[in-house]
C-alpha cells in the first residue's frame, strides 16, 4: 500500500516555536526547490501502486481480490467524506454515481474497445490506455450526473437530502434496469479484466490527493464553514450552494471511477448491486471513521472490507456479528472508532 | 375505466399498508428527529410473528385472525420498545447522524438475524381471515384487500384518537413540539418515547400482516422496499404530521399501482416512489400537509 498523500489536519500548537532542523529543511527545500510534501507523496503513492503491481502476479490470487476491494472502497469512502464529513451535506446516493461509472466504463470496454484495439492481441500499453479513457469516462458521467442531481436537492438538508440522494440512486439503479443494451436486470457481464493493484491504488491515492488538497486550500475553507454553520458561510460572502454542488461533483467523479474499477474486477455488475445498502456500507465507513477525518476513513475502509472476509470461517454469522459489532461501536464510540481528537472540535 | 377503478382499489390496499408503516416513521420522526431504520423490519418481524401465530390457530376464521393481529402487534411493540431502550436510548442527546447508523445496524441485525432463525427462503403466509371474491361486473375485490383497507382506517382512526383525545397523545405532541419545554413541565420523556415507540411498531407489525394477506410470499428482507416507500410516503405527507403520513401511504400506493398496472412503464414501478418525492420536495419541501419552518440565527 502507497504512503497517503494525506496532509496534517491538525496543525501544531501555537506554542511550539519553529525548531532549528525546520528552518534547515525549510531553507534546503528553498534551495532545492523540492515540490510540496504533498506531491510527492502522490508520486510515492502512485509509484509504489505501480511496483507492487509489477510483482501482483506472484501474489496470492485471494489477498490481491481482497486488496483492490480494499483500494476500491477507499476511493468510495474518502470521495464520500468530502461530501459527508467535510461539507456536512448528507448524502445517501453515493452507489447509484458508483453504479453510472460502472456500467459507464464497462460500455466503454466492451463496445467500444474491440474497435479501437482490434481484434488481435493489442499489447498492454493500449490496453491500458483505453481502460483510463473508460475510468475517466465512467468518471465525468458520474460526475454529470452528480451536478444534474445535485442542484436542484441540494437545496435541501439534512434527513430531507438523504432522502432525496437515495431516491436518486435508487432511480439510476431501476434505469440500468431498464436498459437491455447494459444487460438489464440480469446485470451486464464480459466486462474484461482490466483492474489491477497498480491502477487501483493510483486511484487511491489520486483521491485522497484530491480531496486533501481542495479541503486544505484556501478555496476549500468554504467546505468546512459550509458545514459548521451555513448562514454564518453564507453571511461573509461563500456561495454556499456552489461549495455543495463542487463537493458532491468532486465526490460523484471518484465514485464513478470506483465503480469503473469495481465493474473490471468483478467482471459482472448487476443493478442489485448498486442498491442503498451499498451506499450505506460507505456512510458506514465515513461515520465509523469520523466525519472529516480522511486517516479514520481509510482505517474504518480498510477495516470494514477486512471484516467480512475475517468473518468467513463463520460465515453463516458473519452478517450477524457484522451489524452487531456496528451498534456496539457506536453505543461504546459515538465519536467514530478511528477519531482520536477529543475535546477540540474537527476542523 | 373498470380497469382504472380496478387499479385504484389495488392501489388504496397497498397505499394503506404504506400509511400504517408511514405513521410509525413519522411518529418516531417527531419526537426523536432520526430515520428508524429497523421500523420496515419490525414490519417484517410481525409478519414472522403471524406466520407462526397463525398455524395454531383455526385458518381462515375471523377470530382467529383478530388473535393473530393482535398478538402481532403486542409482540411488535415489545421489540420496538426493547431496540428503543437498548440501542437508541443510550445515544440520545448525541449526534443524530450516530443514531441514524445505529438504526441501520438493528436493521441489519434482524435481517440477517432473521434470515438465520427463519431461513432465507421465502414461505408462504396462511390464510388467516375468511377468503372471498366479490364481483362487481368485470371489477374484482377480494376480502382480503377489503379486511387491510378496513383494518387500516380502524388503526388509523384509534391513533388519531389517542394522539388527540389521551393524556399520553398530549405528552407525545408536547415532546414532539419541543422536548426540553415539555420536560420541564413534567412530562416523562422517557415513558413518552416508549409508548411512541410501541405504538408505532404496533401498526408496523400489523402493516406486516396484512401486507402478507395480499401478497403471500414472506422472507426476511420482505420489510426492506416497503419500508423506503412508506419512508418517502412519511416526508411527501410532511414529515411528523400524521393525517400527511397517511395521504402520503394513499398517494404512493395509488401510484405505484397505476405504473405497474400500464404497459410501457410497469418496469418502473420501483421507481415512481422516488420521482414523486423528489417532485414534491423541490416545490414544497415542508411535504404536502407540513408546516414551514423559518430558521432562526
Amino acid at each position: 500500500m502507497p504512503d497517503s498523500p494525506r496532509q496534517n489536519s491538525t496543525p501544531s500548537s501555537p506554542a511550539s516555536k519553529p525548531s532549528a532542523l525546520d528552518s534547515q529543511l525549510s531553507a534546503l527545500s528553498g534551495r532545492l526547490r523540492l515540490p510540496p510534501r504533498q506531491h510527492l507523496a502522490l508520486v510515492a503513492g502512485i509509484l509504489g501502486a505501480v511496483v507492487v503491481s509489477l510483482f501482483s502476479g506472484s501474489l496470492d490470487a485471494y489477498f490481491l481480490d481482497v486488496a483492490l476491494g480494499v483500494g476500491i472502497n477507499i476511493i468510495l469512502a474518502v470521495s464520500l467524506n468530502l461530501v459527508n464529513g467535510h461539507t456536512g451535506q448528507f448524502s445517501l446516493g453515493h452507489a447509484g454515481f458508483m453504479s453510472v461509472g460502472a456500467y459507464l466504463s464497462a460500455a466503454c470496454t466492451v463496445f467500444l474497445g474491440p474497435r479501437l484495439l482490434g481484434h488481435g492481441d493489442p499489447g498492454a500499453l493500449a490496453q491500458n490506455l483505453l481502460f483510463l479513457g473508460a475510468l475517466l469516462a465512467g468518471g465525468l458521467c458520474a460526475a454529470l450526473a452528480g451536478v444534474l442531481v445535485g442542484i436542484p436537492s441540494l437545496r435541501l438538508k439534512g434527513d430531507y437530502l438523504a432522502l432525496v440522494t437515495l431516491g436518486f440512486g435508487e432511480i439510476i439503479r431501476v434505469i440500468f434496469q431498464n436498459i437491455d443494451a447494459l444487460g438489464g436486470a440480469l446485470g451486464f457481464n464480459g466486462v474484461p479484466a482490466y483492474t489491477t493493484f497498480g491502477w487501483t491504488y493510483t486511484w487511491v491515492a489520486l483521491t485522497i490527493f484530491t480531496v486533501g488538497c481542495l479541503v486544505n486550500s484556501t478555496y476549500g475553507r468554504g467546505f468546512l464553514a459550509t458545514h459548521d454553520d451555513e448562514v454564518a458561510a453564507e453571511s461573509v460572502g461563500l456561495n454556499t450552494t456552489r461549495y455543495k454542488i463542487t463537493a458532491f461533483t468532486v465526490g460523484a467523479f471518484f465514485a464513478g471511477v470506483a465503480g469503473g474499477l469495481f465493474a473490471h474486477l468483478k467482471l459482472s455488475i448487476d443493478p442489485r448491486g448498486f442498491d442503498f445498502m451499498r451506499s450505506i456500507e460507505i456512510v458506514v465507513m465515513v461515520i465509523l471513521g469520523g466525519m472529516g477525518n480522511t486517516l479514520g476513513v481509510i482505517l474504518a475502509a480498510v477495516l470494514l472490507t477486512l471484516l467480512p472476509e475475517v468473518l468467513r470461517p463463520v460465515a453463516e454469522y458473519r452478517m450477524v456479528i457484522y451489524s452487531f459489532l456496528l451498534i456496539v461501536l457506536m453505543l461504546a464510540r459515538p465519536q467514530g472508532l478511528l477519531n482520536f481528537r477529543f475535546g477540540k472540535n474537527r476542523i | 375505466m373498470t380497469e382504472l377503478l380496478q387499479q385504484l382499489i389495488n392501489g388504496l390496499s397497498l397505499g394503506a399498508i404504506y400509511a400504517l408503516l408511514a405513521l410509525g416513521y413519522t411518529m418516531v420522526y417527531g419526537v426523536l428527529r432520526f430515520i428508524n431504520f429497523a421500523h420496515a423490519d419490525i414490519f417484517m418481524v410481525g409478519s414472522f410473528i403471524g406466520y407462526y401465530l397463525g398455524g395454531h390457530v383455526p385458518q381462515a376464521t375471523l377470530w382467529g385472525g383478530m388473535v393473530v393481529l393482535l398478538a402481532t402487534m403486542l409482540g411488535g411493540a415489545l421489540l420496538g420498545v426493547l431496540i428503543e431502550r437498548f440501542a437508541y436510548r443510550p445515544l440520545r442527546g448525541g449526534p443524530t447522524l450516530n443514531v441514524l447508523i445505529t438504526a441501520i445496524g438493528v436493521s441489519l441485525l434482524l435481517e440477517n438475524g432473521g434470515q438465520l432463525v427463519f431461513g432465507a427462503t421465502p414461505r408462504t403466509f396462511p390464510q388467516l381471515f375468511p377468503f372471498e371474491r366479490f364481483q362487481f361486473g368485470r371489477l374484482v375485490v377480494s376480502s382480503n384487500q377489503l379486511t387491510v383497507i378496513g383494518v387500516a382506517a380502524l388503526l388509523i382512526a384509534a391513533l388519531q384518537l389517542v394522539i388527540f383525545k389521551t393524556r399520553m397523545g398530549m405528552a407525545m405532541r408536547a415532546v414532539s413540539l419541543n422536548p426540553k419545554a415539555a420536560q420541564l413541565v413534567g412530562v416523562n420523556i422517557n415513558t413518552v418515547i416508549s409508548f411512541t415507540f410501541a405504538l408505532g411498531s404496533a401498526l408496523a407489525a400489523a402493516g406486516g400482516i396484512l401486507y402478507s394477506m395480499n401478497y403471500p410470499s414472506i422472507d426476511p428482507l420482505m420489510g426492506v422496499m416497503p419500508g423506503l416507500k412508506a419512508f418517502t410516503a412519511a416526508i411527501l405527507g410532511g414529515i411528523g404530521n400524521i393525517p400527511g403520513a397517511a395521504l402520503g401511504g394513499l398517494i404512493l400506493g395509488g401510484a405505484e399501482t397505476l405504473v405497474g398496472g400500464s404497459r410501457h412503464l410497469s418496469t418502473y414501478k420501483d421507481a415512481i416512489a422516488f420521482g414523486i418525492l423528489i417532485v414534491i420536495l423541490l416545490f414544497r419541501p415542508a411535504g404536502l400537509l407540513g408546516r414551514r419552518m423559518v430558521e432562526k440565527v
